[in-house]
Parts: C-alpha cells; sequence; structure tokens
C-alpha cells in the first residue's frame, strides 16, 4: 500500500506436478492430478472449475497449509514449506475473530510477527482501502456480510502480500455487493500489483477480473483448458469479445 | 403546558429540543401509587411487631428493633415516591421492584404471627424473624469471623482449582501427547465426588485446612477442565488457518486463538465449578474445619439453635449469590463481543 511505485510487488508461483488427496472412508480420494501451472508476477490468475473439484485444496497447497502429496511448488523460485505472510488467503467465510474488533482484526497478521508495535498506522490505512475507517471498533456481529468480507480483505492487505489468494472470497455476497466488490478487487490489483490467485465457480466473476482464465475438471482436479483475457479494465460484459470467451469457457464446462 | 410545548419546538436550538423532549416525559410519569401502598404495609407491618404482644413463652429481646427496621423500609420507599420524579436512576430501579416490595411486608406479618405472636408453628425448628435479628445483633463476631474463614478457605481453594483447571483443560485440548496422559485419568477421577475423599484428605494432609483446600480445589477443577477443554476442542479450525496464513506460531495460536476462542466455555466451567466448591467447602467445615460458616451451622445445630442456623444460611445465601453476580459481571466484561448472553 506504501510501497515505491517502483518496486516488483508480484511473487511469481510454480506448480509443478502436483497430486494431492485425502481418504474418505478408508479409500483414497484423489483431489487434485498432476497439475502444473506458472503464474507471473503480477498476473490476476482464476482458477475456475466446478464446485467440489479441488480448486480451494489447490489454494491451501499455495497457502502452504498443507504439503502435496506429490509435486512441488514454488514461490519466487523458493519452495512452499509452510504458511507465510507474504502469500496471505481471504477465505469464502470472512471468518473474522468475534471477540476482535475489526481493528484487531485487521491488525492480527502484524501482531503474530510481532510489528504492530511500530507498523499501526498500516492497520489504519487497510481499513481506509476497504472503506471500513469508520468502523474500526466494531465487533464482527455488527458487520453485514459485505463488510465483514472487506475486514478479511483489510486483515490481508495489511501484510502488503506478494501474493494474494482469494477463495471464492465474494461468493456469499449478495449480487450488488458482489459487482461492487469485484471492481474494488480490480482496483486494489492495479494498485498494489501483487499476484492474485482467484477461485471461482462464477464464469463471469473470473473474466471481469482476471488476466487469465485456468479452466479445472470436475474432481479430481485437472487443467482442461488455459486462456488469456486481453481485455482492458473496466470490462463489459456485454461486449462482443467478452461473450465469446464467455462461451468458450462454458462450452468446456460442457453447459454451453 | 401546551403552550409552552409549542414555544419550546419554535425555539428549534438543540437545549430547547432536549428540554421540550424532557418535559412531556415528567409529566407523563404518574405517581407511584403501588409505592405508596408498599410503604405503608411495610410500617403496617412494623405496626403489627411492635403493638401485638409476643407470646409470654418466649423471650425476644429484638421486637422493638425488627418493628423500626420495618417501619424504617416503610418510609424510605415512601420517600422515594416523592423523590423518583426528580431522579430518574432511582425510578428505574425501584419501579421494577414495586410487586416484591409489595408481598414482602405480607409475608413478614405472617411469619410474625404464627410464630412470635400465636406459636402456632412447633418450636424451636421454627422461628420468629426477630430472633434472627437477635442472632445478627448478638452473635455478629462469631459469624463475621465465619464467614471470614469460609471466605478465605473458598478462596484458595477455587483460584487452585480455577488455575489447574484452567492449564489442564488448555494443554489436554491442544496437545496430543497430554491428552493422551491426562484423558484417562480425568475421566476415572473426575466424576468422583470431591467429598469421597474427605477421609483420605484429612489423614493425608497436615492441617484440616489444607485438606479443605485441596478438596474445594479438586470439585472446582473437573468442571474447568472439562469445560476449557471442550472450548479449546470446538474451535473453528478456520481459525487456525487464518491466523497461520498471517504468520502466526504455535504460541500465538493457543495463546490468542484457542483461549479467547474458548472464554464462553471457560466460564460454564467457571460456574460450575464455583457451585461444586460452595458444597464442598460446607461439607468440608462441617466434618473438619472447626471454622467458618458450615462449622456454624453444625455448631448452632448442636445447641438447638435454629435462629442462628436459620442466620447463618441466609449470610451464607448472600454470599454464594454475590460471588456468582461478580462471576458473570466478569464474564459480561470479557465477553462483551457476545450476542444473547445468559442473564443472571
Amino acid at each position: 500500500m506504501e510501497r515505491p511505485a517502483t518496486a516488483v510487488a508480484g511473487a511469481s508461483l510454480d506448480v509443478a506436478d502436483v497430486s494431492h488427496g485425502y481418504t474418505y472412508e478408508d479409500k483414497p480420494l484423489p483431489v487434485i492430478d498432476r497439475v502444473s501451472l506458472r503464474v507471473e508476477p503480477g498476473e490476476f490468475v482464476a482458477l475456475l472449475g466446478p464446485s467440489g473439484c479441488g480448486k480451494s485444496t489447490l489454494l491451501r497447497l499455495v497457502a502452504g497449509l498443507e504439503p502435496p502429496n506429490a509435486g512441488t511448488l514454488r514461490a519466487d523460485e523458493a519452495p512452499i514449506t509452510g504458511p507465510d505472510p507474504s502469500r496471505v488467503v481471504v477465505f469464502q467465510d470472512p471468518t473474522l475473530f468475534p471477540w476482535r474488533t475489526v481493528w484487531r482484526n485487521a491488525s492480527l497478521g502484524l501482531e503474530a510477527q510481532g510489528l504492530l508495535k511500530t507498523q499501526r498506522h498500516r492497520v489504519d490505512a487497510a481499513l481506509k482501502l476497504v472503506g471500513l475507517d469508520g468502523f474500526a471498533s466494531a465487533y464482527p456481529h455488527q458487520l453485514s456480510g459485505g463488510m465483514a468480507q472487506r475486514a478479511a480483505l483489510a486483515r490481508a492487505l495489511v501484510n502488503d502480500p506478494r501474493l494474494l489468494i482469494l477463495d471464492e472470497p465474494l461468493g456469499k455476497l449478495d449480487s450488488l455487493t458482489r459487482l461492487t466488490m469485484q471492481s474494488e478487487l480490480v482496483a486494489l490489483w492495479q494498485r498494489s500489483r501483487a499476484t492474485v490467485l482467484l477461485v471461482t465457480h462464477d464464469v463471469e466473476e473470473a473474466l471481469i477480473l482476471a488476466t487469465r482464465v485456468i479452466v479445472f475438471s470436475p474432481r479430481p482436479a485437472r487443467i482442461v483448458e488455459e486462456l488469456r483475457v486481453d481485455l482492458d479494465y473496466p470490462r463489459h460484459r456485454d461486449a462482443p469479445d467478452f461473450v465469446a470467451l464467455r462461451k468458450r469457457i462454458l462450452d468446456k464446462l460442457g453447459v454451453g | 403546558m401546551a403552550g409552552d410545548g409549542i414555544a419550546g419546538a419554535a425555539a428549534a436550538d438543540s437545549t430547547a429540543a432536549v428540554l421540550a423532549a424532557e418535559r412531556p416525559r415528567d409529566a407523563a410519569l404518574p405517581l407511584w401509587k403501588t409505592g405508596i401502598v408498599a410503604g405503608l404495609l411495610w410500617i403496617g407491618a412494623g405496626a403489627v411487631t411492635w403493638l401485638w404482644p409476643d407470646d409470654p413463652d418466649l423471650d425476644l429481646i429484638r421486637t422493638g428493633l425488627f418493628a423500626w427496621l420495618q417501619a424504617i423500609v416503610g418510609a424510605a420507599i415512601l420517600v422515594s415516591v416523592v423523590t423518583e420524579r426528580a431522579w430518574p436512576s432511582l425510578t428505574a430501579w425501584i419501579r421494577p421492584r414495586g410487586p416484591w416490595l409489595l408481598v414482602l411486608p405480607v409475608l413478614l406479618v405472617v411469619w410474625q404471627i404464627v410464630t412470635a405472636k400465636t406459636l402456632t408453628l412447633p418450636r424451636p425448628f421454627f422461628v420468629a424473624p426477630q430472633a434472627l435479628v437477635e442472632v445478627y445483633t448478638d452473635d455478629y463476631a462469631r459469624l463475621g469471623e465465619s464467614v471470614f474463614r469460609s471466605f478465605i478457605l473458598l478462596a484458595y481453594g477455587y483460584a487452585i482449582g480455577a488455575v489447574i483447571g484452567f492449564v489442564t483443560g488448555v494443554s489436554i485440548g491442544w496437545s496430543r501427547n497430554a491428552g493422551y496422559w491426562v484423558h484417562p485419568v480425568l475421566r476415572l477421577i473426575g466424576p468422583l465426588p470431591a467429598t469421597a475423599w474427605l477421609p483420605i484428605a484429612f489423614f493425608a494432609f497436615p492441617t484440616s485446612f489444607s485438606a479443605s483446600v485441596f478438596l474445594v480445589a479438586l470439585a472446582t477443577a473437573f468442571p474447568v477442565t472439562v469445560l476449557t477443554w471442550s472450548g479449546v476442542a470446538s474451535v473453528n479450525p478456520a481459525y487456525y488457518d487464518v491466523a497461520r496464513t498471517l504468520g502466526a506460531k504455535a504460541w500465538f495460536l493457543v495463546l490468542r486463538v484457542s483461549i479467547p476462542a474458548a472464554l464462553p466455555h471457560l466460564f460454564v466451567g467457571l460456574f460450575m465449578g464455583l457451585g461444586a466448591s460452595f458444597s464442598v467447602l460446607v461439607v468440608a467445615e462441617m466434618m473438619g474445619v472447626k471454622a467458618g460458616l458450615g462449622w456454624y451451622l453444625q455448631w448452632a445445630q448442636g445447641w438447638a439453635a435454629y435462629a442462628n442456623v436459620y442466620a447463618a444460611l441466609a449470610i451464607m445465601a448472600i454470599g454464594c449469590s454475590s460471588l456468582i453476580t461478580l462471576l458473570f459481571k466478569v464474564r459480561d466484561h470479557l465477553l462483551a463481543w457476545q450476542k444473547g448472553m445468559v442473564k443472571w
């Protein structure tokens, strides 16, 4: 947020031949099947696929919350061995801590890293950025769904993430709030120039936001299509190019 | 009045608006008739106590004081009827209590008549209210010391039990190893009533005081442990994911995620532990300790001094209830972020 404009903000991400799965009722349940992809610094990549296909699991691996069963993940060429505040996840549920005010939720990352005493202004700046500066002392149960998700976004942005991982962050919002938040996400990404990885099952959302869309098969997730979205922001849902891309993706998903 | 209201509204500045808003409230507040009746009933109860002579078989020396106490309560209520209109916080406090203030003097008079005045109820189990007053005025030194001794014993036992329960609960909720070793012990020993340890405790500890502290601590620790543990175990795992991606290390997860998330459960445990500690405290004092309210009860009963028994019970009730109120106040303060809490 207060980074000099010349710095390279985004991290690169390499996913090489990653497979992952769980056991369910004593049987192996493959979730991700040999996925490889590379994300360049500053890209906004949408991972699109049917619900439950394993996209969110891939995000957990990228975040370092779990190690993969096979394959390697690298951020900025360094292997991902555990969670790191440079790669922050915004989950589908805001998962704010109900016992903390909005401000104290947003400051969580700095507090955990022992930076809060010297860096309090970063919390204020992040809350201002998401438009919650008037609600710093509110408790989560006093917030609407959209405000709670903004607070979760502020909690992530405070850490100046180089890789922002968004796991259907707008999935539970009403459609109007969603539209507003989509344009805000684009603005945030353009300002911070972080790399963004967005999981969604909404084709339009992927096309509105991302520079590249990666389409996954149903579980176990495999990449079935990858397409660049060379459209200028802000994008319009009824532009002919947009409609053509949407049709192509829907065909790939088998619902065209 | 109507003219004033319109003039006030026309002035339309903030002070005037406030005054205009308050004036109709005062005017609308009707006279507190329940208060007048209640005040007169209390004074009447005092009069009955004073004017109707006690049964000559009884030797009650505090009848006059008791009559005066009731009359003073009545007078205080009548004074409130006059002053509450200028004192909104008094109104808010006293008016909801009106029905109780009405019924209590009636009950006191009935109690007075069936005991002191007519001896309808058998002695010595039923005692007159002024006999309780007598205990407080004439035996306050012994009673006061008993309260103090009980409180010290409870404070030690409860504090030790709560701390041990909390630490144990967090450890077994957090560490698989601690769970493996402590859980079976807890399952076996925990449900055993703490009083079952009485014979061993008084034998094994150097003093009856330390034995009683041990028993109270034991009774407190079990519910606190189980509920802290269940609180830690039921923390939404997504909270840990969030904290970990933000750079939290293990200690941060325990202190800043598990424990605050488990606080609502912890307070249920502290509440249950407090209840259990009261009962163990009294039993321990009756069985071994030569001081405290439990001992006082036992001692008074030995002399068939039932007025002293009731007086001690009343103090115990007020003491226990106050401690639970205090615990709930602390909880309300710490858990202000929660919606829809149980009120005490």
